[in-house]
């Protein structure tokens, strides 16, 4: 599977990480390497096999529904590179 | 009498309990060492009043008697892990000036035990890279050389920092994390010795997510003994990591006995690869002899998915690790880019990820972004998790077979120059995990340790994988092994 520069673009986009246009080719080309050497992966027979969710084979544990941390507003705002009045803000999202 | 930074942690916790050294002279000794080792750039934030601090309140503690064995150890911290108040960026631009406002609970519980910490330690950018050579800080670089060159080398990665500050003496031990060979093959690289332990042994809690079903922190150390004493003291259960294990921390370093009498180790016939270096053959054919001549049992297995690791590793890793890099969006910490008029959220996002994360990791980001991506998710993540489970049961089926530890080389090379990977594709700075990967995949504990010199006089390394939660019998074939290969050669000092 070819990664061509329109897909490039997309992934990107997904990915919300700007690419310059003239960066495209070449990061088509770096995905594209990498996506043939995972095709490797078509010869192995899956039949029958679950895809793995767990490495270890354990129920993921569960916890009291309680409130067990609070009342740090100041903490959780101390490294955001703009908060105001108590909230992160943030460019426009809604015209 | 060796210089105090010298010393291994066992021996400085003998002397410590003696009262035969304080913690302060011990950590004053190493803190001299690491500022005159800049040239490694192996610490990238040092916290010379946080140590003393500690040094101080551990010489208090063993003053007032029973005091844990890693109280007054001197250690360096793997950037990865969030340390209060101390810089932990993950060698990434995009967390410039993160300072978290709470400990990861590795590092809580090292400092419970009374470790001190002499700072942070360089490595790969969010832990993706195999030669420290993604960080935002710049190269960490091998205190070893190639005999008559001047080469720079490079420690490995992605715990290339925690390696080099090891093999240099600048600390007694270092917290490495582990996600496809990140703390074996810098070991290798740098003769020392580091385990990953079995998935779900050590909390990872407060340590910066690359791939969550595959990173386990683990300790680097000079000997093996130090290895059991350090993840001791890193592991156990945590109510924060669901999936941190309810299993109980036994005393890894009473397992090492000495004695693996009657044991079966496996050699897997398919880490036999292609243009395998022929050193890297004999290194591991004289520890298959040292762990017979121990009087071990020496038998061929096979572990038939084997070469399929890397490529299922290579959707795996990527696919968690686009979605655990979401979060670095520019909002709650780190960076955030400056906006033109009129850009939105959408070109905040954009231009914060595109100036805060370094190429490889962009890369990995957006192949993980793709094999997640409608249309493809089946094609190639789900078959990889498909062949994950296979690789898994390659190894259930050889230690159901009464195998007790698998011996494999660690890495297909030693420590190669800063630089020579430069214009590789990225495929080939991936092969450097092929003997470590399968081991994260499966979830089990694999340990590096330092069995020999190549011709160029760089150190080698052997892999012993083992059990799910037996790192205790695990490292002890390792201390067997340690003790057979007799490697104390040490990198010549020029830096």
């Amino acid at each position: 599977m070819s990664i061509d520069i329109e897909t490039a673009r997309r992934v990107a986009k997904l990915a919300r990480i700007r690419v310059e246009e003239a960066a495209l080719p070449a990061l088509a080309r770096d995905l594209s390497g990498i996506l043939g050497f995972m095709e490797q992966l078509n010869e192995v027979d899956v039949t029958g096999i679950e895809p793995m969710t767990s490495v270890t084979p354990m129920r993921l544990k569960r916890r009291t529904d309680v409130v067990t941390d609070g009342n740090i507003q100041a903490q959780i705002l101390k490294n955001a590179p703009d908060a105001r009045e108590g909230f992160f803000a943030v460019p426009k999202v809604v015209e | 009498m060796t210089d105090l930074n010298q010393l291994t942690i066992a021996e400085a916790r003998d002397l410590l309990r003696k009262r035969a050294v304080t913690a302060v002279d011990l950590t004053m000794a190493c803190m001299t060492a690491m500022d005159a080792a800049d040239g490694l750039n192996a610490f990238v934030h040092k916290t010379p009043e946080i140590a003393l601090e500690q040094a101080r309140a551990a010489d208090a503690r063993l003053a007032s008697g029973a005091a844990p064995a890693m109280c007054g150890i001197p250690l360096g911290i793997k950037d990865l892990f969030c340390t209060r108040g101390v810089p932990s960026q993950a060698a990434s631009r995009i967390l410039n000036g993160f300072r978290p406002e709470y400990e990861s609970t590795v590092t809580r519980k090292l400092f419970d035990a009374g470790a001190v910490m002499l700072g942070k330690l360089n490595m790969d950018e969010f832990a993706m890279g195999s030669s420290n050579e993604t960080s935002c800080y710049g190269n960490a670089v091998n205190p070893w050389r190639r005999a008559n060159d001047t080469t720079p080398l490079t420690p490995g990665g992605s715990s290339g920092g925690s390696a080099a500050a090891v093999a240099a003496d600048l600390c007694l031990g270092a917290t490495g994390t582990d996600t496809g060979g990140s703390i074996r093959q810098p070991a290798a690289f740098t003769g020392i010795v580091g385990i990953k332990p079995t998935y779900g042994r050590v909390s990872r809690w407060g340590i910066v997510a690359f791939a969550s079903s595959l990173d386990q922190a683990g300790p680097m150390t000079r000997t093996v003994r130090d290895a059991a004493i350090m993840l001791g003291a890193m592991a156990g259960e945590d109510a924060k990591d669901s999936t941190s294990a309810a299993i109980a921390v036994p005393d890894f370093e009473a397992a090492l006995t000495g004695d693996i009498r009657g044991k079966k180790i496996g050699i897997p016939r398919e880490y036999r690869m292609d243009g395998m270096p022929a050193e890297i053959e004999k290194l591991w054919a004289d520890g298959a002899a040292m762990l017979k001549d121990a009087g071990a049992q020496i038998v061929d297995i096979s572990l038939p998915h084997t070469r399929y690791a890397l490529p299922a590793y290579y959707v795996i890793a990527p696919a968690e690790a686009s979605s655990n890099l979401a979060r670095y969006d520019g909002v709650r910490y780190g960076h955030r880019a400056k906006l033109a008029q009129g850009d939105g959220i959408t070109e905040m996002y954009e231009k914060t990820r595109a100036e805060g994360f370094g190429p490889e990791v962009q890369r990995r980001v957006m192949i993980g972004t793709y094999v997640l991506s409608a249309g493809f998710y089946d094609a190639y993540y789900n078959r990889a998790r498909k062949v994950r489970a296979l690789i898994k049961r390659d190894f259930e089926l050889a230690f159901a077979a009464g195998i007790d530890a698998i011996l494999t080389p660690a890495t297909p090379s030693s420590a190669f120059g800063l630089g020579e990977m430069a214009d590789a594709d990225p495929v080939q700075m991936y092969l450097n995990d092929v003997f470590t990967v399968t081991v994260n995949l499966a979830g089990l504990p694999g340990v590096a340790v330092p069995a020999g010199l190549d011709a160029k006089g760089l150190p080698l390394g052997l892999q012993l994988i083992g059990r799910p939660w037996e790192e205790g019998d695990l490292l002890n074939h390792a201390h067997v092994l340690e003790r057979a290969a007799g490697f104390v050669s040490k990198p010549g000092k020029w830096w």
